[in-house]
């Protein structure tokens, strides 16, 4: 539920909750860190670029970890860039989220066996909130993610934590299934 | 060459090639395998390899100008490990050869031809990066692909993977 969907009457007066308010600023401007580690990165460029336009959702990529909010790993963690990565990481001003983008971040895509060199998901390194799968996802996939990412912030609230808020994202969960046949009717009619 | 057959023209330069080679080193050098693809000899002294080179840019019937590659090869029943040289004479002569030399693979070590070719800078690096023998005489012998503080070398046969890299589980 966004802010301007409750309407706005009564002398520009707005009643709602700071965490509402919280909330929804830091929804609406999710900074990701401009960097790429392989071919999903191709696909997040494009992303970003005008056919899908991430800046509609107040999405745009930061060049410094500290005006980041958001990190996208998108594409192979090497054991040698592991480190780097972490670095990185932990450069981002809280609070600060994670989107694992690719089979490759994910848990090592075709990797997992013979690829010697490269980290078996980035969550061995880091907390991932979020984990779109694909090799690489369609630009689709990924908006798919970060609006997965805006509905844990929709979640959380002054005082819980993390944790909480993921439970909270986790029981709220829509079967996305029901969606796409009720939308499936209404295009046949 | 086997008489009575009929080899390409390229083969037959090759072998041209080959033999001005082998008049000049005899038997620090292995036959010519004289095959379609990557027609090669074996440099079998070692200790040569590096005079061989320069001979093989410098003189005027051979100019091998370019190295377009150099590979890493294992070969554990021999227990050695080699590498692998395409050479071409570019805009030149335009012929091509090919020369594999060999150590041991335990502590083994080929003359560096990076003074040569400097292609061969970082392409030695790289087979040192992955099957560990060493090259006398290279500027600047290091991983080139792997960190610096990688254990063993990834693309021998035998090869396992480390456990833990700096804290950080490796295998899957």
């Amino acid at each position: 539920m966004g802010l301007l969907d409750a309407g706005i009457t009564r002398h520009n007066m707005l009643v709602t909750s700071v965490d509402n308010v919280l909330n929804w600023a830091r929804l609406s401007s999710l900074w990701p860190m401009g960097f790429g580690l392989a071919c999903c990165a191709i696909e997040m460029m494009a992303t970003n670029a005008s056919n899908y336009d991430l800046e509609r959702f107040g999405i745009f990529p930061r060049s410094s970890p500290r005006q980041s909010d958001l990190m996208i790993v998108a594409g192979t963690v090497t054991m040698k860039m592991a480190e780097r990565v972490v670095r990185l990481y932990e450069q981002m001003p809280e609070p600060r989220y994670v989107l694992s983008m690719g089979s490759c971040s994910n848990c090592g895509g075709p990797y997992w066996e013979h690829g010697y060199h490269v980290l078996k998901g980035v969550d061995r390194i880091i907390p991932v909130d979020v984990y779109v799968p694909g090799c690489p996802p369609r630009p689709e996939s990924l908006i798919g993610g970060l609006m997965k990412v805006q509905e844990l912030i929709r979640m959380e609230q002054i005082g819980i934590s993390r944790e909480d808020a993921l439970k909270k994202l986790a029981e709220k969960n829509v079967d996305p299934r029901l969606i796409i046949e009720q939308e499936r009717k209404v295009a046949t009619a | 060459m086997e008489e009575g057959k009929v080899f390409s023209q390229s083969l037959q330069e090759s072998a041209a090639a080959y033999s001005i080679i082998h008049e000049k080193f005899g038997e620090a050098i292995s036959p010519l395998d004289a095959n379609e693809t990557m027609p090669f000899f074996e440099v079998v002294d070692t200790l040569r390899w590096t005079e061989i080179a320069l001979f093989m840019r410098e003189h005027p019937k051979l100019k091998f100008n370019y190295l377009a590659c150099l590979s890493g090869v294992d070969y554990p029943a021999q227990q050695k490990v080699g590498i692998v040289c395409n050479f071409e004479s570019l805009a030149l002569l335009n012929h091509k050869l090919s020369v594999k030399v060999k150590c041991d693979r335990d502590g083994g070590s080929i003359p560096s031809v990076a003074c040569v070719w400097h292609t061969a800078n970082w392409h030695e690096r790289e087979a040192y990066d992955m099957f560990g023998m060493t090259f006398t005489g290279h500027p600047e012998l290091k991983r080139i692909l792997c960190p610096d503080d990688w254990e063993g070398y990834p693309l021998r046969k035998d090869y396992k993977v480390q456990e833990k890299y700096h804290g950080i589980k490796v295998p899957y």
